[in-house]
């Protein structure tokens, strides 16, 4: 939210750049504004040009935060041909709105219904494709290898050894797992990993949909075992004041072991001095003893707004990005998993370790902020952040999420 | 004689009705940029808002008229009433910005070599923005790195978290935007000390009156203006304390520190929100609370014409 003025700034600098579309042009408007997406984006945009020499394509850089609110404008107004945006929830509203296009033809031309066959769900509704899914991330657990070596610990398997590790590291006065939740959506990732574990992916999907209540026993059920990591202190002290930034600090500094997170901590982890020696990753473990594992992996995507002047060309495009090679080296790139199952994945232990685990994964989760909608997410996630500072309350805020979601979901 | 003026009479009325009219109307030429710019990004927003606030709308789809619901629900709406009660604290404590701003100046008036470098750094803190405030409060109060945690630490405390601690939170945010507040207050009434009458206080002098009975009846009186406009530019600056919220806590630790300000945007327009006509309700309650000030102060200065014209 800081960026706001910022990006509002940029964005509609960007926008007036994208009304001056002619045809035979394909305008792009996409949100990597870091260097390495950018960068990737480049180049596969200059292949894209080389494989069609009759497209032109004009592509805006939009500031990632500030994008999010652009989208909302550009779409209603001055349409590009393809714009970025996120799977599952996150982009019904502009679906139910008719600002994107059903682009389930592209699926069935480019053979993506095998090839992406893993992503599929979610970018489905109404049994119509909405999008083209282009990088996807895992989640898991990031370790300090060299912590775990000195004490002894192995890599926990299941929630008993994860809680004897837990027990171990805050024995020896290391924080056992470090977490900001100032901007909420990382205690959302706690949550959600503990109800796929503990409930699995279905019940995930039916709690993010509003079939299942909050105080329901199942969801009990998660909050106990998420009892079992605060009452001993098991999370560092004062997470409501850090962003996720800031909480990888006591990580570097060997003050904590462990941090529930994206891939996208690697990189300012090993900036910040750790090495494929001393960090290491490992998939969170079993609760439920037997219950198939599914993973969270948020995927990033391209639509067609439903206002384009240029689908055709646009169709083109889609069908290109999914493409096993193009995907590879894309990714490669952006240090991110290809979507396609047919795609290599770059030579890093991380992304090694988060290929296996999400090709073996019995489903794929967008996120709880992603999953549900977000009045309900917005909610949810003071919730936990609530619950964690005062795990007495546990009652009361389950009580009131019941609350809004009954009127989040009325419709 | 009478032929010349009934010749001259219709020549007067040809002038038309604006040569006619033109002392009415002259003011009115004057005043219209102003009051068609003040119609259309004031009145008309307000009045914008209050219909949206009858519908459910995300910004995207068509809205749909739902009555008086999203008042009703803001009846049932804890974050409501927190946000509320935190505006009521964000009123009455920054109203202490009055008094110490006032000390302050009376601290400041005199005449000392360099203190005109001594005020400009009290004045300081109005100057930079309050984001930049926001920013240095939220490291001050960093419970691991920040200065609070070092002076804690001398005394062999550990710090409290004060932005992660819905009990001390908006005390937290109160106290870095009295800073800049006070430094306002301050020169108000640095300006408004320089109005004094150096014979009435002489007066006093002759009369006995000393330090606090000197203040309170000779000087403080003289200042009724300089007070009225503080308390005015107080009470504004603590209903939209948005800036500082947003910056150091985005309303957490779990809306704890919301203002209405703050979670009409949240709801209206932040990521997780477009509840445009639930935000819009917000606004509407925010306005009437907003109308008690305006037509105080109204009422103030329609009274000080009519005494002083």
């Amino acid at each position: 939210m800081k960026f706001t003025i910022k990006s509002a700034v940029l964005g509609s600098a960007a926008w007036a750049l994208a009304s001056t579309a002619f045809a035979g042009e394909l305008v792009i408007n996409y949100d990597g504004s870091d260097p390495a997406p950018k960068a990737a984006f480049t180049k596969v945009i200059a292949d894209f040009e080389a494989a069609n020499p009759d497209i032109k394509v004009k592509w805006n850089l939009f500031d990632h935060e500030g994008y999010k609110t652009s989208i909302r404008n550009f779409l209603t107004a001055e349409a590009p041909d393809v714009a970025a945006w996120y799977a599952g929830n996150r982009m019904k509203p502009f679906v139910d709105a008719g600002l994107f296009e059903d682009v389930s033809d592209v699926w069935e031309s480019a053979g993506y219904n095998e090839t992406l066959a893993a992503s599929a769900p979610s970018m489905t509704i109404d049994g119509k494709k909405w999008g083209v899914p282009y990088t996807y991330y895992q989640w898991g657990v990031y370790y300090r290898k060299d912590i775990f070596k000195d004490l002894g610990i192995e890599v926990p398997q299941n929630w008993e050894q994860f809680l004897a590790a837990c027990a171990k590291l805050k024995e020896n006065d290391i924080a056992p797992i470090t977490i900001g939740t100032k901007f909420l959506w990382t205690a959302a990732g706690v949550f959600d990993y503990l109800n796929l574990r503990t409930n699995g992916y279905e019940f995930h999907n039916d709690l993010t949909a509003g079939k299942v209540k909050y105080t329901d026993p199942k969801v009990q059920a998660v909050f106990d075992k998420w009892d079992e990591l605060i009452e001993p202190g098991y999370f560092i002290k004062n997470h409501a004041t850090y962003s996720w930034q800031e909480a990888l600090a006591p990580m570097v500094q060997g003050k904590a072991a462990m941090y529930v997170m994206g891939n996208f901590a690697v990189a300012p982890l090993k900036k910040a001095g750790l090495t494929d020696e001393t960090l290491g990753y490992f998939q969170f473990p079993e609760i439920t003893p037997g219950l198939p594992k599914a993973e969270e992996a948020p995927t990033d995507t391209f639509h067609i707004p439903a206002k384009a002047k240029n689908k055709e060309d646009a169709r083109k495009f889609l069908a290109f990005l999914a493409q096993a090679d193009v995907q590879t080296e894309w990714n490669e790139t952006l240090g991110q998993l290809p979507v396609n199952s047919k795609s290599q994945v770059a030579d890093d232990q991380f992304l090694k370790a988060g290929f296996e685990v999400l090709n073996n994964a019995k489903g794929i989760a967008q996120f709880y902020d992603r999953d549900a909608p977000a009045a309900m997410a917005k909610a949810g996630m003071e919730g936990f952040q609530e619950y964690m500072i005062n795990p007495d309350r546990r009652q009361k805020i389950l009580e009131r999420l019941d609350k809004v979601a009954k009127r989040v979901y009325k419709k | 004689m009478a032929m010349a003026t009934a010749t001259d009479l219709p020549t007067i009325e040809s002038k038309g009705f604006i040569h006619r009219n033109r002392m009415k109307i002259a003011p009115w030429l004057f005043l219209a940029p102003a009051i068609i710019m003040f119609l259309i990004y004031v009145i008309l927003p307000i009045f914008q808002s209050m219909s949206i606030s009858f519908y459910e709308w995300d910004g995207l789809s068509d809205p749909v008229f739902v009555g008086v619901a999203n008042y009703i629900e803001l009846l049932d709406d804890e974050l409501f009433y927190t946000s509320l009660k935190n505006n009521i604290l964000w009123l009455v404590l920054y109203m202490l910005a009055v008094p110490a701003g006032l000390f302050i100046a009376l601290f400041l008036n005199q005449n000392v070599w360099g203190i005109r470098l001594y005020k400009s750094m009290f004045f300081f803190p109005f100057v930079i923005s309050q984001v930049v405030v926001g920013l240095v409060f939220s490291w001050f109060y960093d419970p691991t790195n920040g200065i609070l945690a070092l002076i804690y630490g001398i005394f062999g405390g550990t710090a409290p978290a004060i932005l992660a601690d819905e009990r001390y939170v908006t005390y937290g945010i109160i106290a870095a935007g009295l800073w800049p507040q006070i430094a306002y207050c301050m020169i108000l009434y640095l300006t408004g000390l320089n109005n004094v009458s150096p014979d009435q206080v002489e007066a006093g002098r002759l009369d006995g009156a000393r330090g606090w009975k000197m203040l309170w009846y000779v000087v403080l009186p003289q200042l009724r203006p300089a007070t009225f406009i503080a308390v005015v530019v107080t009470v504004i600056g603590a209903l939209r304390s948005f800036d500082l919220v947003s910056i150091m806590t985005s309303g957490g630790p779990y809306g704890s520190s919301n203002v209405l300000a703050y979670y009409m945007y949240e709801t209206a327009l932040s990521e997780y929100g477009y509840r445009m006509g639930y935000g819009a309700a917000i606004a509407v309650v925010l306005f009437l609370i907003m109308m008690v000030y305006i037509s105080f102060f109204l009422y103030r200065m329609y009274r000080q014409e009519v005494e002083e014209g």
